[in-house]
């Protein structure tokens, strides 16, 4: 990994709907992609709620920013970790979430899904491996 | 701050990015295409045109260096590339034709 290359986790706990947290979170993720860094999405408690398919905000007089999860690929944001048991506590499975996906540069640009269920104690690693870690 | 286009006048920020996206136009694009000095050519719209429907499909006007790798994919390196796109718009081809195509300012813009 090249010099000044930080590993950046952004931690999300907070469903779509009710604050701000969510598109606030999102947009400052898209913000920190701009300055080429290691990032990583984490979702779990309520937050795994963002990557439900089919939620609409623009009747809360918010725009709907759903469809931006999906622009998360093209700004090479790769490694979204959701939480296993955060789902199951919220009857959630996998296939209840976004389709998510991202071009492998190592791999002739082959389409990838970004999103990895991971169990707590995973979370747990994956929190310690990374340098700074923003909570929303 | 207003744009004025067929008697219609059209809100701005003090960046020049309209308030209201629903205001925009063709016309007032060459409007705003005006005060940024360019003159809009079938290159321009192709960009314009396409901003905005990266807008309606991902709800945000992308930063540069998205632009450049969607436009890559669609229209090919010859129009994919930084050097193409600073030349049809010299003062940042995210910032000003995302103003002209009426989206906000890039996010990841800075």
């Amino acid at each position: 990994m090249s010099e000044g290359v930080k590993k950046f986790l952004y931690v999300n706990r907070k469903a779509p709907h009710g604050t701000i947290y969510a598109l606030e979170a999102l947009e400052v993720v898209l913000i920190g992609a701009a300055f080429e860094q290691d990032v990583s999405l984490a979702f779990l408690d309520d937050g795994v709620f963002q990557l439900v398919k089919g939620w609409d905000t623009s009747e809360l007089g918010s725009k709907n920013f759903q469809p931006t999860y999906t622009a998360l690929g093209d700004y090479d944001i790769s490694k979204v970790f959701v939480e296993r048991e955060s789902l199951e506590e919220r009857g959630l499975t996998e296939a209840d979430l976004l389709e998510l996906t991202y071009e492998d540069e190592d791999d002739d640009w082959a389409e990838k899904s970004s999103i990895r269920v991971v169990s707590r104690e995973e979370m747990a690693e994956i929190m310690a491996e990374n340098d700074v870690i923003l909570s929303f | 701050m207003a744009y004025e286009v067929n008697g219609k006048t059209v809100e701005h920020d003090e960046e020049g990015y309209i308030t209201n996206l629903s205001d925009w136009s063709k016309e007032l694009a060459e409007v705003i295409a005006k005060e940024e000095n360019i003159d809009m050519t079938d290159e321009h719209w192709e960009v314009v045109n396409f901003l905005r429907e990266y807008y309606d499909e991902y709800q945000i006007a992308p930063a540069i260096r998205v632009l450049v790798k969607a436009m890559k994919k669609k229209f090919g390196p010859e129009k994919g590339n930084n050097k193409y796109l600073y030349e049809l718009f010299p003062y940042g081809p995210a910032k000003q034709a995302c103003k002209i195509a009426g989206l906000p300012k890039p996010t990841g813009c800075v």
